[in-house]
C-alpha cells in the first residue's frame, strides 16, 4: 500500500514536469496488446472498433474529437464554422481547408483530390462502405483548389461534422486506392492491409487477426514525434490475459479494453507495473422493455409485433416498478468499479444534452411494491403478483458476458422481491447482435420481455441516436426485422420532436430538445431503463507517459504524443 | 491392399464433395451474421449494403458452386502461377475472407507454421511419453507407477486447458517470470538466442497440450496392453522361452497398437485444426484461433475452407489407419 | 516398501482373499451335478462382485463416488440455501459458519452451488457419455462386423468428424430450444438438448476404436469357431465380440464423462447451455478462472469435484473390467 502511494506520488510529479523535447524514435519499441485482434487496416470495409483503432495509427481524418468530446483539427487547417465562412449561411455547404505541406508516408503531398476520392470511395454504391452513414445527405464533394474541399449537402445540415471527422472516416490516398473502388474494394488486400497514411506510424507488416508491426513515419508533420521508433500491436487471448501482460508481467505497455471485474483489476494493479485508465464517452448499459407480446404461443410473424401488445409491460406501472427496484450504484460497483457511473439517462453526455434526471439513482423496493399494488397487481400468496389472470413473469435476455450475467442474477433477485418472476436467457454475442432474420435470438427480434445491452453514439451529436426511437424504426417482419427501435416504442409526440430536432440549428435549443426526448424515453415512460454509464477501461504501463484515453474518438488518438517515462 | 487403397481414394471424392455441401448448408442455416461485430452505431441500411458487397445477396447454391470453383480451380491455378511465374489466374477471384477481405489461403499459409510447431510438437511429445507410460503401467498393473500414471493422466484429462493454461501462466509467467505469457508469432529463429526465446515461449503451451494428449493416449495404450497381456499367445511365447522384453515389446505391443493407432490417426488432423482454447490462452494465434474467430465472425468462406481441408485430412488419415490395421494384424483384410 | 515387495504383498492378499472365497465355495459339497450347481451358489455376477471387492482402488472409488452422489442428491435437502440466492452483503466471504465454503462475487453460497452444480454436471456427464458410448460402440461393431455396412457407416463417421462443432450446436439450439422447452419445461428441455448435442457429437472416436478392434477380433479362432457352429450374428456380437472390446469402451467412457462435463461449461459459456443462473461444475470453474489469484478456492473446489468424479469412474471402470475378465477372475 505504502509503495503504491509512493509510486503514485512519483507518477504525479513526473506528469507535472514538462516533457523533455525528444527526438523522433528515441524511445525504441512500444508494445500494445488488443485481445480482439484487428483484421484489416481499412475502417471503411469493417467498421469494427478494433480495426478503427489500428487504422488510426496510420490514416487520419480532417478533424477529430479530443478526450473531452470537443472538435480539434487534424489534417484541416481550421474548423469550418459560420463565423469563418467555412459553413455557409444556408447550412448546405461546408468548406474544409487543408494544412499546408502535409505529405503521405511515401513522400507525395496530400491534396484535396485525396479527400474527394475518399468521399467517392465510400459513397460508391457497390463498395459496401461501413461508414456510409457519415456521408449521408452529401450531394457532392469537390476540390476547389489543391488545399480546399467543398462539401455540398442536399438539405440544410445543422451538424456537418460527420464526413471526414473522427477515426471512422479518415482520408485515403487516391494514388494507392484508385483501382479499389466499388466491387474491387475487397480484392485490394495489399492496400487494405498497408494503407499509406499521414499519421505518426506506417505499417511494416500486417498479419490479419494476429500482429501488426509499425515504424515511425519519417514524413510525419511534427519532426520530433512520435517518440517511439517501432510499434507492435499484438492480438489474441482475452481481456484478463491482456490486462495481466501489462499490469503483472510488464511485457506490454498498453492493453486495450480490459473490462474485468473491479476486484480482479485491483488485484492486478497491486503489482505496481501499471494502472487502469478510464474514459467516458456516451456508452450506456440499459434494459429495454418490449412493448409487444413475444410469447411463443403466437404464430411466427406475429410475435413481437405491434399487432399484439404485451399484456404486462404495456402497463406503465410495471415498467416504473421495474426501474425503481434496481440499485444502480451496486450494479456499477460490482460490474464496472471506476469504469462506470450509475445513470438514469439514455444520453449521459455531452453536458448540453444530459438531462438532470437522477430520481432513479436510489433503489426503492417498497415504493415499487406500492406502485404495483396500486395498479392492481396483487400477490395471492405464490410470491408472484397477478392481475386479471396474468402472472407477472418476464423473460430477460442478454448476450453472453460475465458482467451481464451477474447483472441478470442481481436484477432477478430485486424483481423477485417486488413479486416479479424472471426467467433468464443468454445468447452468444455474435448471434444476439447479428442481424440474421432467421434466428429467434437476435436483439432486434426481441423474443423476450426485457433485454439488456449497451449502445452509444459516435462523435458528440446524439441526434441520430435519439432518432432511433420513432414508430417506423420498429423491427418487424416487413423490414426483415431490421430497425433500431427495439422496444417498439411508438409515440407520435416523440416523432414530432425528432422532426423538430432535425431542423434546429441553435446548440442550446438542440440540447433542450434532446433532454426532453431523453426524459420521454426514460423517466416518463420507463421504456428504456438506463443502468450504468460505462467508460472504456484500458491498462497502461507506468513507464508510459502522455497517454490520454479518448472515448469520443478512437481510443489511441494521441499515440504521437506518447513517450517512455525518463527514469 | 493397393486395390483397396485406390478404391477408397476414388470413393473419397464424392464423400468429400458431400461433406463440403453439408458443411456449407450447416453454416448457411446456423444463426449468426458476419456483421455482428460492426458497432451498433452503424445503421441497418448500411449493414444491408455491406452484406450485399460480401456477396450474401446471392442464392446459396450460386455461392456454393462459386466456392467449389474457387477451391478446386482458381486456387490451384493461382499456386501454379506462383510456382512457375505464369499468368493464368489473372482476374479470377480467389476465396476471400469476410473479416479481413484477404485471400483465405494466404492467411492459412501464414498461420500454419506456428500451429504445426506448437500443436505438432505437443502431439509428438504427448505420444512419446504416452506409449512408454501405457506399456509400463499395463505391465506392472497396480504398481505405484501405474497408480501415479492413472492419477496424473485422469486429473490431466479432466482439467480443461483454459484452467491449466492460466495456472501455468500465473505460476511461471507472472510469479516466477521464467516464460513469457504472450507467444510472439513474429519471432524468427536466426541464432542461438532467438532459438532459446522460441523454446521458452513454446514450453507452456506444449506442456499443457502434451499433458492432455498423453493422458488420453496412455489410457488407451494401457487398456489395450492389458487385454493382450492375458492372451494365450503371450503364454505360448513365454512358454517357448522368449525373453520377457521381446514378448512385451514385440508381440504384445504390436497387437495392442490398433486402438492407439486409431486415436493417433484421429488426433493428427486435429493438429492441423489447431488447439482452439490453448492457442487462445497463450495467444499463439494459429489455425485454431483463426477458426474460432472465423466462426464467431460468421466468416463463411474461411470456416468452410478450413473445415474442408480438415475433412480432407480426416478422410486421409482414416484411410492410413485402415491400412495400418492390415500391417499390424495381417489377418485383417479388406478385399 | 519397494515396488516389487508391494506387488507381492498385493498378490498375496489377493490370493488369500481368493482362496478364502474358494474355500467358502468348496465348503459346500463338490457339485456332482453341474447343471444344478450353476444356480445360486456360484452365479456369474456374484463372482464379478467378489472380484470387484478385492480391487482396492475400485472399492475406494465406489465409496467416494457414492459419497459424491449423496452430496449432490441428499445434500440440498440438508443445506437448504438456494444456490441462486444473492446475498450481496455476504459477497466474497471466506469459509465461515454461515457459508462453509464461502460465497462468490454476488454472495451466492458456494456449498449450495457446488451441490446444485454437481447434480447437473453428473447427470449431463453420465447421460451424454452413455449416449456417445452407445452410439459409438453400436456403429463401431456394426461397421467392423458387417462388411457391407462398413463403408457407409465410416463415411458418416468421417462426416461427423469433419463438421464444425460450434455452428452445429448453434443450429441445434436455434431449431430445438423452443419446441423442447415447450414440451418438457425449460430445464428438462435444455437438459435433453445439451445431452443429445454432446452425445451426438462425441461418439465418433469410440466408433473408430471399436471398429478397429472388431476388425482384428473377427479373424480370431474363437470367432471362427463360434461361427462354424452357426451362432447367429446377434448372439455373436453380444456374447463374443462386445465383451472383448469392453476395455477400450471403458476408457472411452471415463474420458467421455470428463469431456462432457467440460463441454457443457463451454456450451453455457456460449449461451447455448442452461440459463445463466443455473450453476454447473464446469461453469463454476470457468467463471472463477479470472478470480483465481484472489479467490483460489473458487476454482479449486469445482476442479476437485470434476477430477474426483472422473477418477472414481475411471477406477470403477478398471475394477469392473478386471472383474468381468474371466482370465483374471480365474487366476
Amino acid at each position: 500500500m505504502k509503495l503504491k502511494t509512493l509510486l503514485m506520488g512519483a507518477a504525479a510529479t513526473l506528469a507535472l514536469a514538462p516533457a523533455a523535447m525528444a527526438e523522433r524514435g528515441s524511445d525504441g519499441q512500444l508494445n500494445i496488446i488488443m485481445w480482439q485482434a484487428p483484421s484489416t487496416m481499412n475502417p471503411y470495409l469493417s467498421g469494427g472498433t478494433k480495426d478503427v483503432i489500428a487504422a488510426s495509427m496510420v490514416i487520419e481524418p480532417l478533424a477529430s474529437f479530443t478526450a473531452d468530446g470537443k472538435l480539434t483539427t487534424r489534417l484541416a487547417a481550421e474548423l469550418p464554422s459560420l463565423e469563418n465562412g467555412g459553413i455557409s449561411e444556408d447550412l448546405k455547404t461546408v468548406t474544409w481547408k487543408l494544412k499546408d505541406g502535409i505529405t503521405w508516408s511515401d513522400g507525395t503531398p496530400l491534396t484535396a483530390d485525396d479527400v474527394v476520392f475518399t468521399a467517392n470511395y465510400c459513397m460508391d454504391p457497390e463498395g459496401g462502405c461501413a461508414q456510409l452513414a457519415k456521408y449521408e445527405g452529401i450531394e457532392s464533394v469537390e476540390a476547389v483548389d489543391p488545399l480546399t474541399v467543398k462539401v455540398t449537402f442536399a438539405e440544410p445540415h445543422p451538424d456537418p461534422f460527420s464526413a471526414f471527422v473522427g477515426g471512422q472516416s479518415p482520408i485515403l490516398q487516391k494514388a494507392q486506392f484508385e483501382n479499389c473502388t466499388g466491387a474491387a474494394a475487397s480484392t485490394c488486400t495489399e492496400q487494405n492491409f498497408n494503407p499509406i497514411g499521414t499519421g505518426p506510424f506506417k505499417v511494416i507488416e500486417f498479419k490479419t487477426n494476429d500482429v501488426i508491426t509499425f515504424e515511425a513515419n519519417p514524413e510525419y508533420r511534427e519532426p520530433d514525434k512520435p517518440a517511439f521508433a517501432t510499434l507492435t500491436i499484438k492480438g489474441g487471448g482475452d481481456a484478463s490475459a491482456a490486462a495481466r501482460a501489462v499490469l503483472e508481467t510488464g511485457e506490454y505497455d498498453y492493453a486495450w479494453n480490459t473490462q474485468l471485474a473491479p476486484d480482479v483489476l485491483a488485484g492486478m494493479e497491486a503489482g505496481g507495473k501499471g494502472k487502469v485508465q478510464v474514459a467516458f464517452g456516451s456508452l450506456v448499459e440499459r434494459i429495454l422493455v418490449n412493448l409487444t407480446d413475444a410469447s411463443s404461443s403466437l404464430p411466427e410473424g406475429e410475435r413481437s409485433t405491434a399487432k399484439n401488445p404485451n399484456p404486462i409491460t404495456t402497463d406503465p406501472a410495471v415498467r416504473k416498478a421495474l426501474s425503481m427496484a434496481i440499485d444502480r450504484s451496486l450494479l456499477t460497483e460490482i460490474g464496472y468499479g471506476q469504469a462506470g457511473k450509475p445513470t438514469c439517462n439514455l444520453v449521459p453526455a455531452p453536458e448540453a444534452w444530459a438531462s438532470d434526471n437522477t430520481a432513479c439513482l436510489t433503489q426503492d423496493i417498497e415504493g415499487a411494491k406500492k406502485v404495483l399494488e396500486d395498479a392492481g397487481w396483487v400477490d395471492n400468496g405464490s410470491g408472484v403478483r397477478e392481475k386479471d389472470g396474468v402472472r407477472l413473469s418476464l423473460l430477460y435476455q442478454t448476450s453472453v458476458n460475465a458482467v451481464r450475467q451477474d447483472f441478470q442474477a442481481l436484477i432477478k433477485q430485486w424483481w423477485s422481491e417486488i413479486g416479479i418472476e424472471t426467467e433468464l436467457k443468454t445468447v452468444d454475442a455474435s448471434v444476439f447482435f447479428g442481424g440474421d432474420a432467421g434466428s429467434p435470438d437476435t436483439f432486434q427480434k426481441f423474443y423476450a420481455d426485457v433485454e439488456m445491452y449497451a449502445n452509444n453514439f459516435e462523435g458528440n451529436n446524439p441526434e441520430p441516436y435519439l432518432a432511433q426511437w420513432t414508430c417506423d424504426k420498429a423491427p418487424r417482419p416487413e423490414t426483415q426485422w431490421q430497425g433500431e427501435n427495439h422496444a417498439r416504442f411508438c409515440d407520435p409526440e416523440y416523432d414530432k420532436l425528432v422532426a423538430e430536432l432535425g431542423k434546429t440549428v441553435d446548440l442550446t435549443e438542440r440540447g433542450n430538445l434532446g433532454k426532453k426526448m431523453n426524459d420521454m424515453l426514460t423517466k416518463d415512460s420507463n421504456v428504456i431503463i438506463p443502468l450504468v454509464y460505462r467508460g472504456t477501461a484500458s491498462a497502461v504501463s507506468n513507464t508510459l507517459e502522455g497517454v490520454k484515453l479518448n472515448a469520443w474518438d478512437t481510443e489511441i488518438w494521441n499515440v504521437a504524443d506518447w513517450s517512455r517515462k525518463k527514469q | 491392399m493397393l486395390n483397396f487403397t485406390i478404391r477408397r481414394l476414388l470413393l473419397a471424392i464424392p464423400t468429400l464433395l458431400f461433406i463440403s455441401l453439408v458443411i456449407f448448408l450447416l453454416l448457411e442455416a446456423s444463426p449468426g451474421d458476419p456483421l455482428a461485430d460492426v458497432p451498433l452505431t452503424v445503421p441497418p441500411e448500411v449493414k444491408e449494403k455491406m452484406r450485399e458487397a460480401l456477396g450474401l445477396g446471392q442464392a446459396w447454391y450460386i455461392r456454393y458452386v462459386l466456392w467449389l470453383k474457387q477451391f478446386f480451380w482458381v486456387e490451384p491455378v493461382y499456386w501454379f502461377d506462383q510456382a512457375f511465374g505464369t499468368d493464368f489466374s489473372a482476374g479470377a477471384q480467389r476465396i476471400i475472407s469476410f473479416q479481413s477481405r484477404s485471400p483465405v489461403f494466404d492467411i492459412i499459409a501464414q498461420r500454419l507454421p506456428q500451429t504445426l510447431v506448437v500443436v505438432g510438437m505437443s502431439y509428438v511429445v504427448g505420444v512419446m511419453i504416452a506409449i512408454p507410460i501405457g506399456i509400463v503401467s499395463a505391465y506392472k498393473q497396480y504398481s505405484w507407477f501405474d497408480q501415479l500414471g492413472t492419477f496424473v493422466s485422469m486429473v490431466g484429462f479432466s482439467m480443461p486447458t483454459f484452467f491449466t493454461g492460466v495456472v501455468l501462466i500465473i505460476v511461471f509467467g507472472v510469479k516466477l517470470q521464467w516464460f513469457p505469457s504472450v507467444y510472439d508469432t513474429t519471432l524468427v529463429v536466426r541464432d542461438w538466442n532467438s532459438f532459446l526465446a522460441q523454446v521458452r515461449q513454446m514450453v507452456m503451451p506444449v506442456t499443457v497440450l502434451a499433458l492432455y494428449n498423453a493422458a488420453q493416449i496412455s489410457r488407451f495404450m494401457r487398456a489395450s496392453m492389458l487385454d493382450n497381456l492375458g492372451q494365450d499367445y503371450v503364454r505360448t511365447a513365454r512358454a517357448k522361452g522368449l525373453g520377457e522384453r521381446k514378448v512385451v515389446l514385440k508381440h504384445v505391443l504390436r497387437n495392442s497398437l490398433i486402438p492407439v493407432v486409431t486415436v493417433i490417426a484421429l488426433g493428427l488432423p486435429a493438429v492441423f485444426g489447431g488447439a482452439i482454447i490453448t492457442e487462445q490462452v497463450f495467444k499463439v494465434n494459429g489455425l485454431g484461433q483463426l477458426l474460432i474467430t472465423a466462426i464467431n465472425g460468421n466468416d463463411i468462406p474461411m470456416v468452410l475452407t478450413l473445415t474442408f481441408i480438415f475433412a480432407i485430412l480426416i478422410v486421409m488419415f482414416t484411410l492410413i489407419a485402415d491400412i495400418l490395421y492390415g500391417v499390424l494384424d495381417p489377418r485383417i483384410r479388406y478385399d | 516398501m519397494t515396488e516389487t515387495e508391494r506387488q507381492r504383498h498385493l498378490d498375496t492378499a489377493e490370493l488369500v482373499d481368493e482362496s478364502a472365497g474358494n474355500a467358502a465355495v468348496t465348503a459346500d459339497l463338490p457339485p456332482d451335478d453341474p447343471v444344478r450347481a450353476g444356480g445360486e451358489t456360484r452365479s456369474q455376477w456374484r463372482d464379478v462382485w467378489r472380484q470387484f471387492r478385492s480391487h482396492r482402488g475400485a472399492m475406494v472409488a465406489l465409496v467416494l463416488f457414492v459419497l459424491v452422489l449423496l452430496f449432490v442428491s441428499i445434500g440440498p435437502w440438508l443445506w437448504t440455501i438456494d444456490p441462486t440466492y444473492v446475498d450481496i452483503r455476504a459477497r466474497n466471504s471466506g469459509f465461515v459458519a454461515a457459508h462453509p465454503l464461502g460465497t462468490d462475487q454476488l454472495g451466492r453460497d458456494m456449498l449450495a452451488r457446488l451441490m446444485a452444480g454437481g447434480r447437473v454436471s453428473i447427470a449431463v456427464g453420465m447421460t451424454a457419455m452413455l449416449i456417445a458410448i452407445f452410439l459409438g460402440s453400436m456403429i463401431g461393431v456394426m461397421s467392423g462386423y458387417f462388411r457391407r455396412l462398413d463403408a457407409p457407416l465410416m463415411r458418416i463417421t468421417e462426416l461427423f468428424l469433419a463438421l464444425p462443432l460450434l455452428p452445429l450446436l448453434l443450429l441445434m439450439v436455434t431449431l430445438f430450444r423452443e419446441p423442447l422447452s415447450q414440451n418438457f419445461g425449460p430445464a428438462t428441455g435444455i437438459f435433453i438438448l445439451i445431452v443429445s448435442a454432446i452425445g451426438a457429437t462425441s461418439w465418433m472416436q469410440s466408433a473408430r476404436i471399436v471398429r478397429g478392434d472388431v476388425l482384428g477380433l473377427k479373424e480370431r479362432e474363437f470367432i471362427l469357431a463360434a461361427k462354424s457352429i452357426g451362432t447367429p450374428p446377434r448372439r455373436m456380437i453380444l456374447r463374443h465380440i462386445l465383451p472383448n472390446v469392453l476395455s477400450p469402451i471403458m476408457v472411452a467412457a471415463t474420458l467421455g464423462i470428463a469431456t462432457a462435463i467440460i463441454t457443457e461449461s463451454a456450451l453455457s459459456f456460449l449461451g447455448l447451455g442452461f440459463p445463466p443462473d443455473f450453476p454447473t461444475w464446469g461453469r463454476l470453474l470457468y467463471d472463477a478462472v479470472d478470480q483465481m489469484v484472489l479467490y483460489p478456492s473458487r476454482v479449486i473446489l469445482p476442479g476437485i469435484f470434476i477430477s474426483l468424479t472422473v477418477l472414481c469412474v475411471n477406477y470403477i471402470g478398471d475394477g469392473l473390467r478386471d472383474a468381468m475378465d474371466p482370465r483374471i477372475r480365474g487366476r
